[in-house]
């Protein structure tokens, strides 16, 4: 035990790279219980092996997946007192008894040339009914990618939809004042692990939007004095400048179909939403306003655009077509509501919610019209779904730093990510990851 | 009608650039004119500046930051003398150019700022312009909440926070 303990801590050391945050990074902050959580078993994975096993353990990261989007609870290893490796080893009055709705058992096996296979099965406790009987090669270098796959499976055959923990996140780092201020745009996995850089600049760099083959991030960035948006291809690091215009250049959305851009343009004057085609690079002007209009997102159906403006006053959530017309405002709680998220199936609408100049997330359900807060800070601004929405991204501040906090869809459960010791900021939630990605 | 004036105003700002070019590297011919005449050949009027160095001398020509409250754009009348030196110093000086960059504190969103901070910044272009300098000598960038100078979470940081700084990227 201790020295899984101390391998799994060797691992971290080796994910992160990161030096005296460790030990506060990654907690779970579970708030108001949560009794409809599933309770889950997933026993240590056996290795089956010549060498050393691998240091991550896939159990710990499948545990940490299922904990932290608050769907499940996971049993405590202390109580996981037999260690069965494969399905027909399980004793079932055990788990019962410990009150488990369903247990995942697995092996890792040494396939050799650095790789490995994992095998796993899932059973329902109450009725031992086999859910899931899988192998999931991959490297022994990619031990947490095989593991969050597992996690997906696992999600998806309890719940009925596909899980986003192999997934990415993308997110801005900020360190320093002044002439000595440096930011950099990076890309981590969902949980915060293996991060890695896009770009640095000692200028600005905000707003990373991901494009939905997850291959490219949209970002604004000040590197060249003023304010433009490029696009990148995260695999080969090619970048290209798409729009520098007078005055903002600012918040880049891709259609769901991957073909235009929605942004946000001031020309010198104020911003306004334009949508880009990105094939063309034709500009067509969607908002004409005085107003600062910005923050454009699309709907799922690629049919509408969401975006913040102050026409009214203070900041609030608007909808418009994405072909231009029909404006009209969505969001009527809270003083303020600016920076929508939309869920993948269009019926939720997250935000940065301001009353008094304090701000938290709120998730909006469209069809019923209700607000709920989902977050305690007071700075808490930037939300991003996971593309099943089960879990959000959202930028925070904790003391005098900037941070990042995963929270369940339905904010019972929150987790910090401790992804760089300056600042982090302007979080993106990845598509789901496609094949070779 | 744009376009004389743009080989005019180029023309000029060729002139200014030669002018700063000459008095950096001296050449034999013609001989290097003493630091303020060279006014002469740079279109520089009369004024109650005696140069760019006044920049770092004058109490007023100092002081390059505007204050701005919470969610608003309005000058406060504390800064009208600042705009006045700045854009008395612009009209007398016809080569130099000022960046106004504008910012917000960090409340809100980042993208909303930086519109916030562009309307401040474009409010304090107004007012120099309005005071005499040229709107060719005025240029504005909006970071937001992206540069801040103070950290803190309080009502006495975002103040420093919620600024337009004039930055001057060419002297004369």
């Amino acid at each position: 035990m201790h020295q899984r303990l101390l391998t799994w801590l060797a691992a971290l050391v080796l994910a992160c790279c990161a030096t005296p945050l460790l030990a506060q990074g990654l907690t779970l902050e579970i708030s108001n219980g949560n009794a409809s959580a599933i309770p889950v078993a997933v026993v240590p994975f056996q290795w089956q092996g010549g060498g050393a096993p691998p240091e991550t353990s896939v159990s710990d990261v499948i545990s940490n997946d299922l904990n932290r989007c608050g769907q499940f609870r996971t049993l405590a290893k202390t109580d996981i007192v037999e260690s069965p490796a494969r399905g027909t080893d399980i004793k079932f009055p055990t788990w019962r008894l410990l009150k488990q709705d369903y247990i995942v058992v697995g092996r890792v096996i040494d396939a050799g040339a650095g790789e490995v296979k994992v095998e796993f099965e899932l059973y329902t406790v109450g009725d031992q009914k086999n859910l899931a009987s899988l192998t999931i090669p991959g490297q022994r270098s990619d031990m947490r990618g095989i593991a969050h796959r597992v996690a997906d499976v696992v999600y998806e055959k309890i719940t009925g939809v596909r899980g986003a923990f192999d997934t990415r996140i993308a997110y801005v780092t900020a360190k320093g004042l002044g002439n000595n201020a440096s930011y950099a745009l990076m890309i981590a996995d969902s949980d915060g692990y293996g991060p890695q850089q896009v770009v640095s600049s000692r200028q600005p760099l905000l707003s990373p939007a991901w494009s939905p083959d997850g291959r490219k991030l949209a970002y604004e960035s000040f590197e060249r004095g003023s304010s433009a948006i490029y696009i990148q291809d995260i695999g080969t690091g090619a970048r290209e400048v798409v729009s520098a215009r007078k005055g903002i250049n600012g918040a880049p959305a891709f259609s769901p179909d991957g073909s235009k851009l929605a942004l946000s343009l001031s020309n010198g004057v104020n911003p306004d939403i334009y949508v880009m085609d990105l094939g063309s690079r034709a500009l067509t002007q969607i908002t004409r306003n005085y107003a600062i209009d910005t923050e454009p997102v699309w709907a799922p159906d690629g049919q509408t655009l969401y975006f913040t403006s102050d026409r009214g006053g203070k900041p609030q959530i608007y909808q418009v077509s994405a072909g231009g017309g029909g404006e009209s405002r969505v969001t009527f709680n809270g003083d303020a509501n600016a920076k929508a998220t939309v869920s993948y199936d269009g019926k939720k609408i997250a935000m940065s919610q301001g009353n008094k100049n304090m701000y938290h997330i709120a998730v909006l359900d469209r069809a019923s019209g209700s607000n709920t807060v989902i977050s305690p800070g007071n700075f808490d601004e930037s939300p991003s779904f996971a593309p099943n929405a089960s879990m959000l991204l959202y930028a925070a501040t904790d003391g005098s730093r900037d941070v990042l906090y995963a929270v369940s869809a339905d904010g019972r459960v929150r987790q910090r990510l401790v992804l760089a010791d300056g600042d982090v900021r302007s979080p993106a939630w990845s598509p789901y990851r496609q094949r070779g990605q | 009608m744009k376009l004389p004036f743009r080989i005019l105003l180029t023309t000029v700002v060729a002139t200014a650039a030669l002018a700063a070019c000459s008095s950096n590297k001296p050449k034999p011919t013609p001989p290097p004119p003493p630091e303020q005449t060279s006014t002469t050949t740079a279109p520089a009027k009369s004024g109650p500046y005696s140069g760019p160095e006044d920049l770092d001398r004058d109490s007023c020509l100092r002081q390059r930051v505007i204050l701005f409250d919470l969610d608003k754009t309005e000058i406060h009348s504390e800064f009208q003398a600042q705009i006045a030196c700045h854009a008395a110093y612009l009209r007398q000086f016809p080569g130099a150019r000022v960046t106004l960059e504008g910012n917000a504190d960090e409340r809100g969103t980042r993208d909303y700022n930086q519109g916030l901070g562009e309307r401040r910044a474009n409010a304090v272009s107004s007012a120099v312009a309005a005071a005499g300098a040229s709107t060719s000598q005025l240029n504005v960038v909006s970071y937001g909440e992206e540069k801040p100078v103070c950290r803190e979470h309080n009502e006495g940081c975002w103040q420093k926070n919620r600024r337009v700084e004039i930055v001057y990227t060419s002297k004369q």
